[in-house]
């Protein structure tokens, strides 16, 4: 029983992560209707900038509270990739607006390699793994009886419930936000209405970024190894759990990334009480995507959106 | 077993919109029944819930005797209902010929093995196709253009393409949805007569959605009036012409609000 | 005679690619590599063109099938190898037909898998259907990675030991009867469903075109390509491993497909000729390899989304089929 709470409560660490970066599927889903296939690589993109900002900041931070150097390096991060998500809209997708939702697909597959490629060159970040620094001081906290919480897994837990309860004033409170929401359920209407969808969008991208960014970060911070590649299978999962919470909705990404996390996380635990090798783990978000899109495609809080003829 | 089309109380609700609700009507065989209503009304869901692309949320329809909610649209094409599309939709990346090809496959016997093999039994088939899409593009006057990509076409011969093709499938009843829509008052008028023709030379039932009053009244032996999903009248051109209810539907005069 | 023309030119090409095979030995054995390999990527993208090009589904699962063959074949080749040659003779004749044996045996494994894939991709469509694929595709590779190393399968490290039976007329052959297959089937009239659907899946179905079994049809004969393809790569190489078969081989498969031009046959063989050599050419410059076939996808969607070689190209004027 102990044993499974304490996997309870890793895989909620864990999908509150996923949390973060579904909700960057989402939102972009919900402004353009594509999948932009590059997200887990500005995810991967977060991580390393933490990384180097870490690097070269590291000394001057020094004499600061771990507490402030770790939101400096976070926000840094959060804004550099939040360029970066804006740049490759405006490069990439932009000129696709109003073609096919294939053709934009392709060329996120196509965004995807081009940035995991080009960070494995030598003169990038180098094909190797690299360790992550504790931005976050290491030592356990026992919860009642033998559960075992790190610290670093509450911060990261702590801060993804700081970014959410932000990102839900952004998009219910401000004007952008409204646009937003407005460009979401009809982008003619909303451009009569005077909203400039373009900035819309850009701002989408940003905003989605900046908790991509902010995800790779905390990822790296539980699991401390970074690599060009660590984008894709956390960022594939990420997007199941949007497509599981139905995409588009946010309160839905966030559901879908902890029932992702948990899932994970309890199969890892226990596929070997039932005789079945741990590293189906890895395996488990395909089977609920193929799951929740035969039995309920609009997901668990979507709602369905039928072709008109 | 009745025969034509027959919707009896049919029904769909979209979330809270009722775009239909209770809808009655009979199409009998060999007639031209028109479906007439303001925007919105409901008209072009009408057509989806009798092909199949929408299941209605309550009441029945029935062709020929057979039920139809519940079938895929492929299911209820071969009992003998083909349509058009308000918004045209053919297969932009084909021929006109192969357009209407298409269509004719719906008849034929062999499948992919026969496709595989390519032996007599499938030149032959192939010959006959080739044929019958011919003599459907001669004869509306589109066999010049057989080679031509379908959406290269001017609109009025891509709305008269999607009707051959449609046509390709050999219905029984045939349903127009806006055939007039974008054409001048001559082309309405050729379009007049292509739709009787039609008619006498197929021997089909044909159902017209249409915007145009003069085309509707000039040409339909029937029609039925929607307005928010609700049949406000059903009768003769003439009867239609002087309904008030009609007319106030039509013109929004304040007189409409129910008393 | 021109009644049989396709025939005529299959069975060609099956006897012209047996001649060359005979007299392959003196090839330099990398060149002969390196041939083997644009054929195999020939079978692989003309079957994945029938999926993702006639009849417009996006699958970037197509490495999996061809794990499925791989590992099929390979399976067959190596534990039943021996009783399959006492039961068809241990000549050259003997073992062409227990070889045919494993790569249908893994084609067939491969179609089945296409099957289940292909019977969810009936409710969706686009991008939905292409995270599935690649969901199938990591299912795939997951499941051999995590099978014991002393089965059958070998777990993470693989299989080796695989005899190295695949020949210029294996692969050529094998790529003749692909291609057949496909022009055969779209340039008919039922085969033109495959296209209606691409172009309009409402307005196909309201044709009477059943758009389910049409696609499904699409993913069982591109993945039984896609396994046979799997299996010569196999027999090719001798050894196979799991990891050999992820989404980026998925990846590099479609990205001859979009070169090539979805729906275009010749434009796509084209592509997976090319693009063979220029990977051999690059091999020298791995690191910029996957940046510049990734630039060129995101610059050919820009610029010529519809390929360097769109099949409107070879549409005549004057000519229906
Ligand atoms: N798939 C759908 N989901 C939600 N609402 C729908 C759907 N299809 C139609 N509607 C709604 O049903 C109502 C009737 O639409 P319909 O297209 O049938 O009208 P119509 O009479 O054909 O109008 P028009 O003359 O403009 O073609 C409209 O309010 C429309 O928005
Ligand atoms: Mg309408």
């Amino acid at each position: 029983m102990e044993q499974f709470a304490q996997q309870l409560l890793n895989g909620l660490f864990l999908g509150s992560i996923y949390a973060l970066i579904a909700l960057g599927y989402t939102m972009v889903y919900g402004v353009l209707r594509f999948i932009n296939f590059a997200h887990g690589d500005v995810f991967m993109l977060g991580a390393f900038s933490g990384l180097y900002l870490n690097r070269w900041l590291g000394p001057s931070l020094a004499s600061l509270h771990w507490s402030i150097s770790l939101t400096i390096i976070l926000v840094l991060s959060m804004l550099i990739c939040a360029a970066l998500g804006i740049l490759i809209e405006f490069l990439a997708y932009r000129p696709l607006r109003n073609r096919p939702r294939l053709n934009v697909l392709i060329t996120a597959i196509g965004v995807s390699l081009l940035i995991e490629y080009t960070g494995q060159h030598p003169a990038v970040f180098g094909a190797t793994q690299q360790p992550f620094p504790a931005l976050i001081p290491a030592n356990n906290i026992s919860l009642t009886g033998n559960l075992a919480v790190t610290n670093t897994q509450m911060i990261v837990f702590v801060t993804v419930v700081l970014l959410l309860v932000a990102l839900r004033y952004i998009v219910m409170k401000t004007r952008m936000g409204l646009a937003m929401r407005a460009l979401s359920l009809n982008p003619t209407a909303s451009a009569l209405m005077g909203v400039n969808n373009s900035v819309v969008i850009s701002f989408t991208f940003g905003l989605g970024s900046a908790l991509a960014a902010a995800g790779g970060i905390l990822y790296a911070s539980l699991y401390p190894s970074v690599e060009p590649f660590m984008g894709i299978m956390p960022g594939l999962k990420a997007f199941i759990a949007a497509v599981l919470g139905g995409i588009g909705n946010i309160p839905g990404a966030a559901l879908g990334g902890l029932i992702i996390g948990v899932t994970e996380t309890l199969v890892g635990g226990y596929s070997s009480v039932v005789g079945l090798p741990t590293g189906y783990k890895d395996g488990v978000a395909f089977v609920i995507l193929i799951l929740i899109l035969l039995f309920k495609p609009s997901g668990l809080l979507g709602k369905t959106e039928r072709e008109k003829v | 077993m009745s025969q034509g089309l027959k919707l009896e109380n049919a029904t769909i609700q979209f979330g809270g919109l009722k775009a239909v609700s209770d809808l009655t009507f009979h199409v009998e065989p060999g007639t031209i029944f028109g479906l007439i209503g303001p925007n919105g009304a409901g008209k072009t869901t009408v057509f989806n819930m009798i092909t199949g692309v929408y299941t209605p949320t309550a009441g029945s329809i029935h062709f020929n005797g057979i039920s139809l909610p519940g079938h895929q649209p492929h299911q209820i094409t071969p009992l003998g209902i083909a349509r058009t599309f308000q918004n045209i939709r053919l297969f932009p990346s084909l021929s006109v010929f192969d357009n209407v090809r298409t269509a004719m496959r719906m008849h034929l016997t062999g499948g992919m093995g026969r496709a595989l093999l390519r032996g007599r039994a499938w030149r032959d088939e192939e010959a006959t196709v080739e044929a019958n899409v011919m003599d459907l593009l001669e004869i509306f006057d589109l066999g010049k253009l057989r080679h031509e990509m379908a959406t290269s076409l001017p609109y009025g011969d891509q709305r008269r393409l999607e009707i051959v093709r449609a046509l390709a499938t050999k219905p029984k009843l045939l349903l127009l949805d806006e055939p007039a829509a974008g054409m001048n008052p001559t082309e309405k008028e050729v379009l007049m007569h292509l739709i009787k023709f039609i008619r006498d030379k197929f021997d089909i039932a044909i159902m017209l959605v249409e915007h145009d009053m003069k085309v509707v009244m000039g040409i339909c032996t029937r029609i039925a009036v929607l307005e928010y999903g609700i049949k406000i009248a059903e009768g003769s051109p003439a009867e239609i012409q002087s309904d008030p209810k009609v007319i106030a539907a039509y013109l929004g005069t304040e007189e409409t609000a129910p008393v | 005679m021109k009644r049989y023309q396709a025939q005529i030119t299959l069975l060609a090409a099956l006897l012209i690619s047996f001649a060359v095979s005979r007299i392959s030995g003196q090839m330099n054995d990398y060149y002969l590599d390196i041939v083997l390999t644009a054929g195999i990527s020939v079978i692989l993208a003309v079957s994945l063109n029938l999926v993702n090009g006639h009849t417009g589904q996006f699958s970037l699962g197509h490495a999996g099938f061809m794990a499925v063959g791989a590992y099929g074949a390979s399976v067959v080749s190596i534990e039943m190898g021996p009783p399959l040659l006492r039961l068809f003779g241990s000549s050259e004749a003997g073992q062409g037909v227990a070889f045919l044996a494993a790569l249908v045996i893994g084609g067939l494994a491969a179609a089945l898998c296409g099957w289940i894939v292909g019977v969810p991709s009936l409710r969706l469509r686009g991008d939905y259907l292409a995270i599935v694929t690649l969901g199938f595709n990591e299912i795939i590779r997951v499941i051999l990675q995590n099978t014991k190393p002393d089965g059958v399968f070998g777990g993470a490290l693989g299989l080796g030991g695989i005899p190295s039976t695949t020949s210029i007329f294996w692969v050529f052959g094998a790529a003749a009867v692909c291609i057949y297959v496909v022009t055969a089937m779209i340039g008919s009239t039922w085969g033109r469903g495959f296209l209606a659907v691409r172009d309009d899946e409402i307005a196909a179905g309201s044709m009477g075109i059943n758009t389910t079994r049409y696609k499904v049809t699409a993913f069982v004969v591109g993945a039984f390509f896609a396994g046979v393809g799997g299996g010569l790569y196999a027999h090719q190489k001798g050894a196979i491993n799991p990891e050999g078969f992820n989404f980026l081989k998925s990846v590099d498969v479609v990205v001859m497909v979009i070169l090539g031009g979805m729906g275009s046959t010749v434009g796509v063989i084209a592509a997976a000729i090319v693009l063979t050599g220029l990977n051999e050419y690059l091999r020298d410059f791995e690191q910029y390899r996957m940046i510049i076939f990734s630039l060129l996808l995101i610059i050919m969607m820009i610029v010529r989304p519809q390929g360097l070689l769109p099949a409107t190209l070879f549409q005549k004027k004057g000519r229906t089929a």
